[in-house]
């Protein structure tokens, strides 16, 4: 990987790399967030859950710099900051896999790892430099990507996925944001994905790390952030949360949909439900 | 690595021969894959061209074929088409309208339009011509002024698309129209304002030429600058670690250009020359396309072209690419039109009118760049307004009424457009984009 951060970053987990308190945001008439707050510390992967429509992917854009927040703080490493657009965001350290992956379909891979980011001497693109670079780059990700000189728009989901997460990388992030990023992936994929944040982790970075899917968040997540209708609705420690804890804190009643389905199969002696719920917090690990 | 597999579907007998870089037998960092297929050699080559060509990854081939049976074409109806003398005048009269379909490449590679260029390069000369002409400032100042509308136009283009959000091809279509009319009150109750036949721009645009030693030279500058380009690549490519061209073909590409050159070098020669004015327009294409492939505004231009909001999560102020385009479209636009104006001599109410709106706009699209942004070089210009001109002057000397005229370079204009979109779905369908 190209992450030069400093060994020290881990030590320091009093201080929260990424804050965000009393964050509002509005779309017209729908409040997409009130009040919302996170922390992240360096060297801890922090779990974004949440139906659909629960704000999720406003918040890692207000996080991005793509929407500004209308109200609420942002703090990075301890002093307050403006995200005013995305390219601030990138110098003070924030990488975004975004869910729709933002890629370029006309530029090759090479173009897309370093879009905005490029290698150059005196504005002339340093070509060899990057694409070396990049070989490096998706060799540490064990990607499988025949050729990075072909366009973005000739690799498959996976293959997208995985360039967008391998952008993240470029340059020196403290904290990265990944939205969704095990959707489109296949099994193995999905498990590379989930090294790859652990690796991270090891490297002393915040990840932020949003996903539908309660199998990867209690696989790697050290905590999990719940966020219900644009509110915080709960906050757990990975190991002292239970998926049937989660899914009510998500759907908002203890009496909800999926427990009731659970509890209906369970009568039933199905194993259903071990083929739709296969994650148990203690086994978690097993995915990784 | 898996070198057995990727040897085993390579030809074992070249393998040998090759040297991507790296240790012996070891493949290049990027010919790793074993899903690669690897070919070797000339035949190798031949190929690899060829199933790009399949594939729809078309580049300048059409239109190059295009030039070429043009060319025969009219030259089976009527010799003088390719004589010395009709060579230079293509050269010549092609390269004002190729400057104003250089920005139009700008602006399609971002997706958008501008169909005032030819307004505002009239605008452009009647300023220009105005300020020389009437009130006696010198020539650099009028340029100056006359590049000054261009850089204006733009700015307020800008403002109109980034601020108000028009689009681009609306208040380009209120430029065209608009800028008409600026035209004819710029130039007044004169309506035509005749340059000094002393002026240095006449100089420039229609006395110009280099011919004979001078030729020569400047194409083996040419051919050695390609070569050394090529070499640098190879060089430091393999110092990488990546593959790299093999040396057999760039020694083949670059003795294919010289021939090329050189020929058209002896043939122009035997008239004028080549023309000062194709000179400056090709120093601009090459300067255009080495700008667009390896800066990065180059890159953020082809990005922002390709899809605008990631260009802008990745950091890239787009704002930025898009006042940069629209400015240096509508200074090329202008700059074309002082160049109109120094090989006409004259600026008038017909300066840059409907037809060089458009053809600008059709060269371009001809060349090969996409409507749609993202796709396109900045020889699709030079390439396009070359076939333009053919067109224009073939069917003149073979004595074709001017409606036929139209007729021809509509068809060509639909052909190319509609090559652009078979080889697109042909493109989709083989995964190349």
């Amino acid at each position: 990987m190209t992450l030069s951060t400093s060994e020290t970053r881990g030590d320091r987990t009093g201080e929260p790399v990424l804050s965000l308190t009393g964050i509002d945001k509005r779309f017209g008439a729908v409040q997409a967030l009130t009040d919302v707050g996170i922390e992240v510390h360096a060297g801890e992967v922090v779990a974004l859950v949440g139906d659909n429509g629960a704000g999720k992917s406003t918040l890692v854009k207000i996080i991005a710099g793509v929407y500004q927040a209308d109200a609420g703080t942002i703090s990075v490493g301890g002093t307050q900051a403006h995200i005013d657009d995305p390219s601030q965001a990138q110098e003070l350290g924030i990488a975004t896999v975004f869910q729709d992956l933002a890629l370029c379909d006309n530029l090759d891979v090479v173009a897309n790892l370093f879009l905005g980011q490029e290698k150059h001497t005196a504005t002339v693109l340093n070509e060899v430099a990057m694409e070396t670079e990049a070989w490096r780059l998706l060799r540490s990700l064990s990607a499988k990507i025949p050729s990075v000189r072909i366009p973005i728009a000739s690799l498959s989901g996976g293959q997208r996925q995985t360039v967008a997460i391998a952008r993240s990388l470029v340059g020196d992030p403290q904290v990265v944001l990944l939205d969704e990023p095990t959707a489109a992936l296949g099994v193995a994929q999905t498990a590379e994905v989930l090294n790859l944040v652990e690796r991270l982790r090891e490297r002393g970075l915040g990840v932020i790390l949003v996903s539908h899917n309660m199998a990867d968040v209690q696989a790697v997540a050290d905590r999990i952030y719940v966020l219900r209708l644009g509110r915080n609705a709960a906050e757990f420690k990975v190991e002292e949360a239970t998926t049937e804890q989660l899914v009510a804190a998500i759907t908002g009643a203890s009496d909800n949909v999926v427990a009731s389905r659970r509890r209906r199969t369970e009568q039933g002696g199905q194993s259903v439900v071990q083929a739709e719920n296969p994650e148990d917090p203690e086994d978690g690990g097993d995915h990784v | 690595m898996s070198d057995s597999r990727s040897d085993s579907r390579s030809d074992s007998r070249t393998q040998s021969a090759s040297s991507t870089g790296g240790a012996e037998g070891a493949a290049a960092a990027d010919l790793a894959d074993e899903r690669l297929i690897r070919r070797e050699g000339f035949g190798g080559y031949a190929r690899n061209q060829w199933d790009k060509i399949r594939s729809g990854d078309l580049g300048n081939l059409p239109v190059i074929l295009g030039l070429i049976l043009l060319c025969i074409g009219f030259y089976l109806a009527d010799p003088r088409f390719l004589s010395s003398r009709n060579v230079v005048a293509i050269m010549q009269f092609a390269a004002p309208l190729g400057v104003i379909a250089l920005g139009i490449v700008l602006v399609l590679l971002l997706g958008e339009i501008d169909i005032s260029v030819g307004s505002v390069s009239g605008v452009a000369a009647g300023v220009m011509a105005v300020l020389l002409v009437n009130h006696g400032l010198s020539l650099a100042v009028a340029i100056l002024c006359g590049l000054g509308v261009g850089v204006a136009v733009g700015l307020f283009y800008s403002a109109l698309f980034l601020w108000l959000g028009i689009p681009s091809f609306v208040f380009s279509l209120a430029g065209y129209l608009g800028f008409q009319g600026v035209l004819l009150f710029v130039l007044g109750e004169q309506g035509t304002i005749n340059l000094p036949t002393d002026s240095a721009l006449l100089d420039f645009c229609r006395r110009w030429f280099v011919s004979g030693t001078e030729a020569y030279l400047l194409m083996g500058a040419t051919v050695l600058v390609y070569l050394g380009a090529q070499w640098w690549r190879i060089i430091s490519r393999r110092r990488a670690g990546l593959s790299s061209e093999w040396p057999p073909i760039v020694v083949l590409k670059t003795v294919a250009l010289a021939v090329v050159l050189f020929f058209i070098a002896y043939w122009v020669s035997i008239d004028r020359g080549i023309p000062g004015l194709m000179v400056f327009f090709v120093v601009l294409v090459v300067l255009m396309d080495l700008v667009l492939r390896r800066t990065r505004w180059g890159r953020h231009v082809f990005a922002v072209g390709g899809n605008v909001e990631a260009a802008r999560r990745s950091g890239i102020k787009v704002a930025a690419v898009y006042v940069s385009v629209f400015v240096l479209t509508a200074t090329f636009a202008a700059l074309g039109g002082l160049l109109q104006a120094g090989l006409q001599t004259s600026v008038s109410q017909a300066s840059g009118t409907l037809l060089t709106n458009l053809m600008a706009i059709a060269a371009a699209v001809i060349g090969g760049c996409s409507l749609f942004g993202g796709r396109g070089s900045a020889y699709a210009a030079l390439l396009g307004v070359l076939v333009l001109q053919a067109i224009a002057n073939g069917l003149n000397i073979i004595n074709v009424p001017s409606e036929v005229r139209f007729m021809v370079t509509g068809a060509v204009l639909l052909v190319a457009v509609a090559i652009d979109s078979v080889s697109g779905r042909i493109r989709s369908s083989s995964g190349r984009g």
